[in-house]
């Protein structure tokens, strides 16, 4: 095989490396070169640029390498595909993260793998690149390792050092869907990676009984990704699992990855079109657990099917199931109750906590605001607004929903 | 009126001194032109600004941290709306506080456009490499931001880049950073900036980390709009992307599923797991068959299994519940504060935690998701009967002289017997395999109890603790 240049193994594994959605650069330690070094990271991250399929560029999103020994069905690197393969060197890694970097195109890196030869080799690779680019080079900016289940804890905690996030993807969102397409892959070892991450993390916030802090452990936390549309679980299934995976490893985020076609694809999984609209509903249902105070299991009995209502927002469709608790007085109700009002977000309901200490808010006050109040009209009550009988009138989804729309082969 | 000409930098420290005299006099804003530097001398009047007066001016901190960012707005009436809100601001300052209000409205709308502005310089500048001859490293980059936002954008620059020079062009002027200072001019020539391998690279980062089978281009505007295109050599890639992805899309499907390389079956024979259903034959492989144990559906939302752990050959064996929170991330059984609790009492009365066998009755933890927390669910009937075959395996290889079960669910996984705990605590009982089973309190209930109760169960776990010391002795 002839020698590939770098703008070629970059193709290659920049192409392997698209199917992973996150790329969150935010929430890490405050730090900047003015103390030497290069780069500087905190706060809210920003992207670089977007591409046409809708994600954000922050970070470079690399495979080291696409060899990989596992057969998983869904992932175009698995060992069963003919995809072309290719390597970088950490050297040639560590100069693109850095190049990109001070042309201001990428706010740091994010570095995956296939696993070559074994768990802890793969692993022993990415925490030497990660120590490179940190201890070498002085480098600032955002570093996201993907952490390969199996790898030794004391990789692991090195890679905690140098890595503003650690993530090990879940997947799938039940155990069965797992073994099933991924059979080099355990479930139980994936979660007590993350158990392992979130210890490790505790630990590095306890002083010692001397007072001296231990070193920072991934700052940015630990995030993970499942994968919608590969297996036959609902969306009830999917959001109790991010139920338990942000209870247990106090997860930032949990992505969800609608399944796309790969080139190179497995016969164990049929070539869909991106759900990419379930894809959405399941993110705004994630944000009403994490933000709105809601249950999963709140937002996924909205349906008798378990799964959400694609045509209208989850929250819209809790309250509608739900018109019971409706329509809400503006004025009283407290803050936990403004939150499930749909059209209502988080900032808005702290901007009527604010306007309600200084008078009365009117209906045009809530639009100023930022209340979307073409969702809010049925289910709340103003002195100069009420709903009648629209909270309970039967056409009331009707009003929200886009027509019915013939379906598009694919 | 009065005129005052603010300068092309370090504008809103000079609107601040300005507005501060003015108010002092309660200048009526009507009464006061504000001015850029580019505005033509004859449009407004020029009045001389009178001496400041005596009035007393104060301004909250959040209404100057709004002010500064409403200062690098493009509008040209920026300068009197915040000398307006200032003025008002003197009678009642209560509107600052009720976003229902229209101007604080407006206010923050200017403000929140400014802060995207800039947050979008921060984002789309690009550097090119300029040739350098001294140590440091030489870039330059042209940008057009909505508002003028240069000076507010530029210090996030100086501490990203520290260590090499560069400079920064707009049309409102241009920042260049050498040797670790900032410095600001006015306008010149747009800089004719060379070529730059690495961004050739960018772009084949930029159209392969693409995919094609999803396309959502309203995300991609709405957060990458089009004004900001010009600048951003890599966009114009998109067109020739989206007119692509449909191909590409179609080529993976009518290529269907693929025929495996040869050499596929060989490496995942050798990674794979095989499954091993054989009756272990050591406590060891009864371990790692219980690591992947779906006996019952607690598995799933668990993390990992907890088996037993201790010395295999003490002759004790301490039976608890089911692992907690703490046991369930670390795999290990009675590392939480009650198994910290038992520990402790062990070594008081004499036994070494590490010389008995220590796991509990089920062996994956069961909870409740709350928001960031999991609540412990004590594990129903048919839990413990399908997780008896791995306390039965551990019985049979560690083979105890004596099992205490703690607590009732202990009890009853030893003993068959469910009867409550209480008339049965501190006595003896046969197990399922005829071997005593000593019965107390699970340790968890003592940090339960309430103060006036608690001691008296500690000192009875204690006590029958100590008894099986002796038993075992």
């Amino acid at each position: 095989m002839a020698q590939r240049t770098l703008q070629q193994k970059l193709a290659i594994l920049s192409d392997a490396a698209k199917y992973d959605a996150s790329c969150a650069s935010s929430g890490t330690d405050r730090r900047d070169s003015r103390s030497g070094g290069i780069g500087s990271a905190g706060g809210s991250g920003i992207c670089h640029a977007y591409t046409p399929d809708g994600r954000c560029i922050s970070l470079l999103k690399i495979l080291m390498t696409n060899f990989c020994i596992y057969d998983c069905a869904y992932c175009i690197n698995r060992v069963s595909s003919n995809v072309e393969r290719a390597r970088f060197s950490p050297e040639e890694v560590v100069k693109l993260t850095l190049e990109f970097y001070r042309r201001n195109m990428i706010e740091g890196l994010f570095l995956s793998s296939g696993i070559i030869r074994s768990p802890d080799q793969t692993m022993g690779d990415m925490v030497r690149i990660a120590r490179m680019l940190r201890v070498d080079h002085g480098f600032k900016g955002y570093v996201h390792l993907k952490t390969i289940p199996d790898a030794a804890p004391d990789l692991v905690a090195e890679a905690g050092l140098y890595a503003d996030r650690l993530s090990v993807n879940i997947e799938l969102p039940q155990d069965a869907s797992l073994r099933h397409l991924a059979p080099e892959k355990r479930p139980e070892t994936i979660r007590a990676a993350m158990a392992d991450v979130r210890l490790n993390r505790e630990a590095a916030k306890e002083r010692s009984h001397t007072g001296k802090r231990p070193l920072r452990f991934a700052p940015a936390g630990q995030s993970t990704q499942m994968i919608v549309g590969a297996d036959a679980a609902t969306d009830r299934d999917i959001l109790r699992t991010s139920a338990n995976l942000y209870s247990g490893y106090r997860l930032k985020r949990v992505y969800y990855s609608a399944f796309s076609p790969i080139p190179d694809s497995s016969a164990a999984l049929p070539l869909i079109k991106p759900p990419l609209m379930r894809e959405h509903r399941l993110y705004q249902a994630d944000w009403l657990m994490r933000f709105y105070g809601f249950e999963a299991d709140e937002i996924g009995a909205a349906h008798p099917s378990g799964n959400l209502d694609l045509a209208i927002d989850p929250k819209l469709a809790w309250a509608l199931a739900n018109r019971a608790q409706f329509p809400v007085d503006v004025v009283r109700a407290p803050k936990e109750m403004l939150l499930r009002v749909p059209g209502f977000g988080t900032k808005t309901v702290d901007r009527i906590l604010a306007a309600r200490r200084s008078g009365a808010v009117r209906y045009a006050d809530l639009l100023r605001m930022g209340a979307i109040m073409s969702k809010a009209q049925p289910f709340v009550t103003l002195s100069d607004w009420r709903p009648g009988g629209l909270t309970d009138s039967d056409g009331l989804r009707a009003r929200f929903a886009p027509p019915p729309e013939q379906l598009s082969l694919f | 009126m009065i005129r005052v000409t603010l300068p092309r930098f370090g504008r809103f420290d000079a609107w601040r001194d300005a507005a501060r005299d003015l108010a002092r006099s309660r200048m009526p804003p009507e009464r006061v032109a504000w001015a850029d530097p580019d505005t033509p001398a004859d449009l407004f009047g020029s009045e001389a600004a009178p001496p400041p007066g005596d009035h007393p001016v104060t301004a909250t901190k959040d209404f100057l941290q709004l002010a500064r960012q409403v200062a690098s707005h493009s509008d040209p009436e920026r300068w009197s709306l915040l000398y307006g809100a200032l003025m008002r601001a003197q009678v009642d300052r209560t509107f600052l506080a009720n976003p229902a209000d229209p101007m604080l409205d407006r206010l923050t709308r200017m403000a929140k456009s400014v802060r995207r502005d800039i947050h979008k310089m921060h984002a789309f500048v690009r550097f090119h490499e300029l040739p350098s001859e001294g140590p440091r490293r030489r870039f330059g980059a042209w940008f057009e931001p909505e508002h003028p936002v240069l000076e507010a954008a530029a210090p996030f620059f100086a501490k990203r880049f520290a260590d090499m020079d560069w400079a920064i062009a707009t049309p409102e002027g241009v920042a260049t950073f050498t040797g670790g200072d900032i410095a600001y001019d006015p306008p010149g020539v747009r800089p004719d900036l060379p070529d730059d391998a690495s961004h050739d690279l960018w772009q084949t980062y930029f159209a392969n980390i693409f995919n094609p089978a999803r396309i959502k281009t309203d995300a991609m505007r709405s957060e990458m709009p089009v004004k900001y295109w010009k600048n951003l050599p890599e966009t114009r890639l998109i067109p020739e992307m989206l007119a692509d992805a449909p191909r590409r899309v179609q080529a993976m499907r009518d290529a269907g599923a693929t025929e495996a390389p040869a050499f596929a079956p060989r490496v995942t024979a050798r990674v794979r797991l095989q499954p091993d259903d054989a009756v272990p034959d050591s406590l060891e492989q009864a371990a790692a068959q219980a690591a992947r144990c779906t006996r019952c559906e607690l598995c799933h939302a668990a993390t990992q299994t907890v088996f037993g752990q201790g010395d295999p050959g003490s002759g004790l064996m301490i039976v608890g519940e089911v692992p907690g929170d703490q046991e369930d991330l670390a795999g290990k059984p009675f590392v939480g504060s009650a198994g910290q609790l038992l520990r402790q009492t062990m070594a008081e009365v004499g036994l070494d935690p590490g010389r008995a066998w220590l796991t509990n009755a089920v062996k994956h933890f069961r909870f409740t998701p709350r928001g960031k927390r999991r609540i412990h669910q004590t594990p129903d009937r048919s839990h413990v009967d399908r997780c008896r075959w791995w306390l039965d395996l551990e019985r049979k290889f560690v083979a105890p002289r004596l099992t205490v079960a703690m607590g009732a669910t202990a009890a009853y996984a030893l003993t068959g017997n469910r009867a409550t705990l209480t008339p049965r605590r501190g006595g003896i009982e046969p197990a399922r395999d005829g071997a005593p089973v000593l019965i107390t309190w699970h340790p968890s209930l003592i940090l339960r109890l309430p103060d006036d109760r608690a001691p008296a169960a500690l000192a009875e776990l204690r006590g029958d603790l100590a008894r099986a010391a002796d038993m075992v002795a």
